[in-house]
């Protein structure tokens, strides 16, 4: 999936951006993954600078529900789910996958279309113990939950 | 008594050339300890952990079963005089010596040898003859543990959960059999006899069940489900090939949906059949509603009442019911007009000789031991000292396998495994090729010898110390500490994950985090070569020919000043 730049939308933006992805709808595969892949954000190596490179500082929002493993079968490809709840937190627009620990945090970033029911599986690499983030656009503000998943060499149980 | 059976006794005692208190003796105290009057009209008998141990043994309750955090100076982490305290047993008692290390070898060799399937036969039977309608459930661990076991890939376990009438099970250590053999014994064996449960174990791709998830079954008219709870982490604490494209995992509210489904399907009793663990089983009691019951294992944790758990929907009860055979759970329901109206749990210690092996039971298991009696009665070295294993940080066993390794493998550090299960052997007696089995009968056996650093040798000491002292115990995986040979070092396990492990020293010296040191081990997650664990200490038993004087290494503990966990 694609994303775009994080900043709150007005509607009047979100105009002129749909003017832009008009435009851009035309162009071939690779130009547009280039054009609207946010690789400030995926390019960090920290966590705050992805953050800082998706917007504002997210605040926890219930509405949000995210599942990951409490310790990861296998680190190289973790479960995750994310889902929420349009009537506790409408207008998604983006939801974002962050890993604490991995070389670069942003591990994916989607785009909701707007009356899109929010619910996302997919696997992440998890390099090493740590927070993961789910982080919501929702009416141009940042939201999120977080879960702390265990990678660990295993053995020695029971 | 009555007071045929009192004369009949004294006819036995004058033929035997007993005195005749120690028969009284031991008649009441037999009928003390399995008299358990009946409540109500659901009643669930619950073995866990079992690992394979057909005949009665030793079993050694640890010294060392530290609590952090929540779980500090809670049952089950509380030993010896804390523990005989708590739960108000007569000091010296039967009681305290099933549930404690106190005095263990004059204990031991004063009230004998338990478990014992045909022991456990005689008592449950009993039990159903006051009990109609009663379920027996295991809580998993059952085909594993023995040296019969691993050489007929469970089939004795099997045969003899069958003969006694286990009605439901889950899994953990089975599925080290590897996924197709489970199937098969599911298929060819337990299939009309047995319920295999386990709601958390879905196919990795699609998440389809690989197991039924409960089992609905009217006990005295009353419908009750029983929910079945494999180790969550086997693929982590096991090698994950065994069950490749299966995951397993916690799975709370798929939990909660199921509860809520069997409710709705009109279960009066909803009882979790689990093998979390006791700290897990305590925090899912917390937070999932409408459970009765989790009859719990893994951690081999016996206590000996039900813990009433608080959470948003009323109460749960939590009990764990030991290991090895050496306890049976017995806990009843009344259910009138699908409410529960009155409950009672007791857990009760297995002593073979106040109960009567049952002949059945008694020739499967000859039986079964006939094609190997050679084999396992191998002696392999006297041992003057009490070897065991289960605690926290180390055991004597433990201790021998790892000297064992590094004599073996010419290796200056070894790492065994943390297992809690591996019976208890009294001084004085030989070491057969069984006792030996009891340690290490497991599908990967593999000894290595690996090189690694000393900062990766660190980090495996942290590591394996997060699965046991995490302060949540959704993370922690249940298993004791590496036992480690060679390498001294101190543990504060509150600090925080990475951070518990401090001064490593080998020979006095301490360890260079770029060094690269050799280190020998066994039962790595990882697929590898190398011969069998039991032929290296086999081995090396021989060429000691005797046993004495093992001091388990044990690191120093930091930071627990009144923690009833350790003495």
């Amino acid at each position: 999936m694609t994303t775009m730049k994080a900043k709150p939308i007005s509607r009047r933006r979100w105009l002129q951006w749909t003017l832009v992805l008009g435009a851009a709808a035309a162009l071939p595969g690779r130009v547009w993954a280039t054009l609207v892949r946010p690789d400030a954000a995926f390019g960090a190596t920290a966590l705050d600078q992805a953050l800082a490179a998706l917007g504002d500082a997210p605040s926890a929002h219930e509405g949000i529900e995210f599942v990951t493993p409490d310790i990861a079968e296998n680190g190289a490809v973790v479960p995750i789910r994310v889902a929420v709840d349009s009537a506790a937190l409408p207008n998604v627009t983006k939801v974002s996958i962050l890993v604490e620990m991995n070389p670069n945090p942003l591990a994916a970033s989607f785009n909701i279309p707007l009356g899109t029911e929010v619910y996302i599986e997919t696997r992440v690499k998890v390099a090493q113990t740590c927070t993961l983030y789910a982080v919501v656009e929702a009416d141009g503000q940042l939201f999120m939950q977080s879960r702390e998943t265990k990678v660990t060499l295993g053995g020695c149980g029971g | 008594m009555q007071r045929r059976e009192f004369h009949k006794l004294l006819a036995l005692g004058a033929a035997a050339g007993l005195p005749l208190p120690s028969l009284l003796h031991a008649q009441s105290a037999s009928s003390d300890l399995y008299h358990v009057p009946r409540v109500g009209n659901v009643h669930l008998m619950h073995l866990t952990d079992v690992h394979a141990q057909l005949l009665p043994i030793h079993y050694r309750e640890p010294s060392v079963n530290i609590g952090v955090h929540d779980a500090w100076n809670r049952p089950p982490h509380l030993v010896g005089e804390a523990l005989v305290q708590q739960f108000e047993l007569a000091p010296g008692s039967r009681s305290a010596h099933a549930l404690t290390h106190l005095d263990y070898i004059a204990a031991a060799e004063q009230f004998g040898r338990v478990g014992g399937f045909a022991h456990i036969a005689t008592l449950v039977k009993r039990l159903r003859a006051d009990r109609p309608g009663a379920l027996l459930l295991d809580g998993g661990d059952l085909w594993q543990g023995s040296a019969t076991a691993l050489w007929t890939e469970g089939q004795d376990m099997v045969e003899a959960s069958k003969l006694l009438g286990v009605d439901v099970m889950t899994g953990h250590w089975e599925f080290t059999l590897g996924a197709e053999r489970v199937n098969e014994i599911l298929q060819n064996d337990l299939d009309g006899h047995i319920d295999f449960v386990a709601h958390n174990v879905k196919d990795m791709d699609f998440g389809d069940p690989v197991f039924a998830s409960h089992t609905l079954r009217e006990i005295n008219g009353v419908p009750a489900a029983i929910i079945g709870q494999a180790f969550p982490y086997t693929p982590i604490a096991n090698p994950a090939h065994f069950t490749a494209g299966w995951t397993f995992g916690i799975q709370e509210r798929e939990l909660q949906e199921k509860v809520d489904e069997v409710r709705a399907a009109g279960a009066q009793v909803v009882v979790l059949l689990s093998h979390n663990g006791a700290d897990t089983d305590i925090k899912l009691a917390s937070r999932v509603t409408g459970i009765d019951a989790i009859l719990g294992g893994h951690t081999h944790d016996a206590i000996p009442r039900a813990l009433e758990i608080k959470n948003a929907g009323g109460m749960t009860l939590v009990t764990n019911a030991g290991s090895n055979g050496k306890f049976l759970g017995v806990l009843d329901f009344d259910i009138r007009d699908g409410r529960i109206r009155d409950w009672s749990y007791r857990l009760l210690p297995i002593f073979a000789e106040l109960l009567p092996p049952d002949p059945a039971m008694s020739d499967l298991i000859a039986g079964i031991r006939a094609p190997f009696a050679e084999r396992l009665a191998e002696p392999l070295a006297m041992t003057d000292d009490l070897l065991y294993r289960r605690g926290n940080f180390n055991g004597s066993v433990d201790q021998l396998i790892c000297e064992a390794l590094m004599d073996e493998l010419n290796a200056p550090i070894a790492l065994s495994p943390g297992f809690r299960w591996g019976t208890t052997l009294l001084p004085g007696n030989v070491i057969t090729m069984e006792d030996l089995m009891a340690q290490v009968a497991i599908t990967y056996p593999a000894v290595t010898l690996t090189e690694m650093t000393g900062a990766f040798l660190k980090r495996v000491l942290e590591d394996v110390a997060d699965n046991l002292f995490h302060p949540d115990p959704y993370y922690q995986q249940g298993g004791d500490m590496v036992r480690v040979g060679g390498l001294q070092y101190s543990i504060a396990p509150l600090a925080q994950a990475g951070s518990r492990i401090d001064q490593l020293t080998l020979d006095g010296k301490p360890v260079d985090a770029n060094k690269t040191y050799k280190v020998a081990g066994w039962a790595s997650v990882q697929q590898a070569e190398g011969e069998p664990i039991w032929s290296v200490v086999a081995r090396w038993l021989r060429s000691q020919g005797s046993v004495r004087g093992v001091q388990p290494n044990q690191p120093e503990v930091r930071g627990l000043q009144n923690n009833q966990g350790i003495v």
